[in-house]
């Protein structure tokens, strides 16, 4: 194996690698319904129950659970959509909060006990919210100015010298229709799937380290692995909202754009 | 699962690409977040929405009636200045007009009784006049008779000389002084009888006598 860590012996310790996201079924052979799928379906429900409860009898006073939808909601409306967009951005709050509850729970599956998976390392979930984000901020472009207005806007902004077009009209439509929604998804990916790979080393790791290599370097070694991924879960639960954040906050800033004036 | 999944599955070596959407998740992942997706949109998001704005009428609503009751009451701290301010000048008005008023009642009463002296000294003085103009026609009237009575005297004795004539003036004298009661009621009465007529026109005819 390419990726063992500590090879001395035949029984060497094997380090995860991209093998440990794939889940075999959870109803055995032939079924197809995996576990980052039950983690994407409890999560829905969770977030959906959360919302619910905090809305449900909804008052001018709010009690601790309202107050703490409220601050979700209020978090994502008022510091992504109305800060990016300005009054005009209140149209799309719903969304933008929908998708950060998603997305945020999904990461943290990453660190609560039991489910301890990101749902969103899988590139199937972040790549179906980058296709959504990337139809959404193009219709709101070509609905605000028409079709060639929108592009003209978006790879001729005004102001520059004729010659430089040559090479900024291809830069920018890679920018906003490749580049754009592809770095969303592979960034939010792939910062969950690094993220849970080093945890999963670490707690491996030492495991590994305390209850097969033993003796006193072992288990001080796997000792201080393990403990590090105490501290490094708390890490990941800071980076998985922090990501969530970007993803959320990068959607509100591509409809802003599309919906300005002068790109 | 897909033709290019499974090709790059196995060009990868039993190592499942990351880099690859699995589709069924996708199926799950798409279907899951839509539902939650239209779930919060009708049920969640529009109760926050209407607090938010209850909640902004309610903040703003408070902050309005305060504002306006804080209007109200300078409103009605400038009008009770106003009305303090025109009580004042209203009291200093009417001191000045008291002022006034007394100083010509003053001069009024003034002239009034200087006016009344004047009538007082007017009267005083007719009344002086016509005393004196009585006096000297009762004189008149009196010195005529007595002239009179004293030439008949005279010329009834015999005027040789002028001891005797002295005597006869100084008896009539003397019976003037102790008999004037005789001479005087008739000096009254020739008085009475021409006072009241005409005083002046006797006093004239006197004067041109005299």
């Amino acid at each position: 194996m390419s990726y063992s860590l500590l090879a001395a012996d035949g029984s060497g310790f094997t380090s995860p690698g991209p093998g440990d996201f794939e889940y075999p079924p959870l109803f055995g052979a032939g079924t197809f319904f995996t576990k980052p799928m039950l983690i994407i379906v409890l999560a829905s429900l969770a977030v959906a129950l959360f919302f619910y409860l905090a809305a449900r009898r909804a008052v001018v006073v709010p009690g601790k659970l309202q107050f703490l939808g409220e601050s979700v909601y209020g978090f994502v409306r008022n510091g992504i959509a109305l800060d990016t967009m300005g009054r005009q951005g209140l149209k799309y709050a719903p969304y933008l909060t929908t998708l950060f509850a998603f997305i945020v729970t999904l990461n943290l599956s990453g660190i609560i006990p039991l489910l301890q998976f990101p749902a969103t390392s899988r590139m199937a979930i972040p790549a179906f919210l980058a296709v959504i984000s990337w139809v959404i901020f193009n219709s709101i472009g070509i609905k605000r100015h028409g079709f060639v207005g929108y592009f003209k806007a978006m790879m001729f902004p005004p102001g520059i010298p004729k010659l430089v077009y040559l090479i900024l009209a291809p830069i920018e439509f890679a920018s906003t229709i490749i580049i754009r929604p592809v770095t969303l998804a592979f960034r939010l990916t792939f910062n969950m799937f690094a993220g849970h790979l080093v945890l999963l080393l670490f707690i491996l790791g030492g495991e590994y380290l305390v209850f097969h290599k033993g003796g006193i370097v072992g288990i001080g070694a796997g000792s201080v692995s393990l403990l590090g991924s105490i501290v490094l879960t708390f890490f990941e639960g800071f980076v998985q909202i922090l990501q969530a954040y970007v993803f959320v906050l990068l959607t509100a800033l591509y409809i802003g754009g599309a919906l300005a004036d002068e790109h | 699962m897909s033709l290019t999944i499974l090709a790059l599955q196995l060009a990868a070596k039993d190592e499942p690409s990351p880099l690859f959407p699995h589709p069924s998740e996708l199926i799950v992942g798409l279907v899951a977040f839509t539902l939650l997706f239209l779930f919060l949109r009708a049920k969640v998001f529009p109760m926050f929405e209407k607090v938010y704005s209850e909640r902004h009428e309610a903040i703003e609503g408070g902050l309005e009636r305060a504002k306006k009751a804080e209007e109200e009451a300078e409103a009605a701290l400038a009008q009770y200045r106003e009305q303090l301010a025109e009580a004042r000048h209203e009291a200093s008005r009417l001191r000045e007009d008291a002022r006034e008023q007394g100083a010509a009642i003053i001069v009024e009463m003034r002239e009034q009784a200087q006016s009344e002296a004047r009538r007082i000294t007017e009267l005083a003085h007719q009344q002086l006049e016509a005393d004196k103009q009585q006096a000297i026609n009762q004189l008149r009237t009196q010195v005529g008779s007595l002239a009179v009575e004293l030439a008949s005297r005279i010329i009834g004795e015999a005027l040789q000389d002028d001891s005797r004539q002295r005597r006869v003036v100084d008896r009539f004298l003397e019976e003037i002084e102790s008999g004037s009661g005789d001479s005087a009621d008739s000096a009254g009465a020739g008085a009475s009888a021409s006072g009241p007529g005409t005083p002046a026109g006797s006093g004239k005819s006197g004067g041109d006598k005299a």
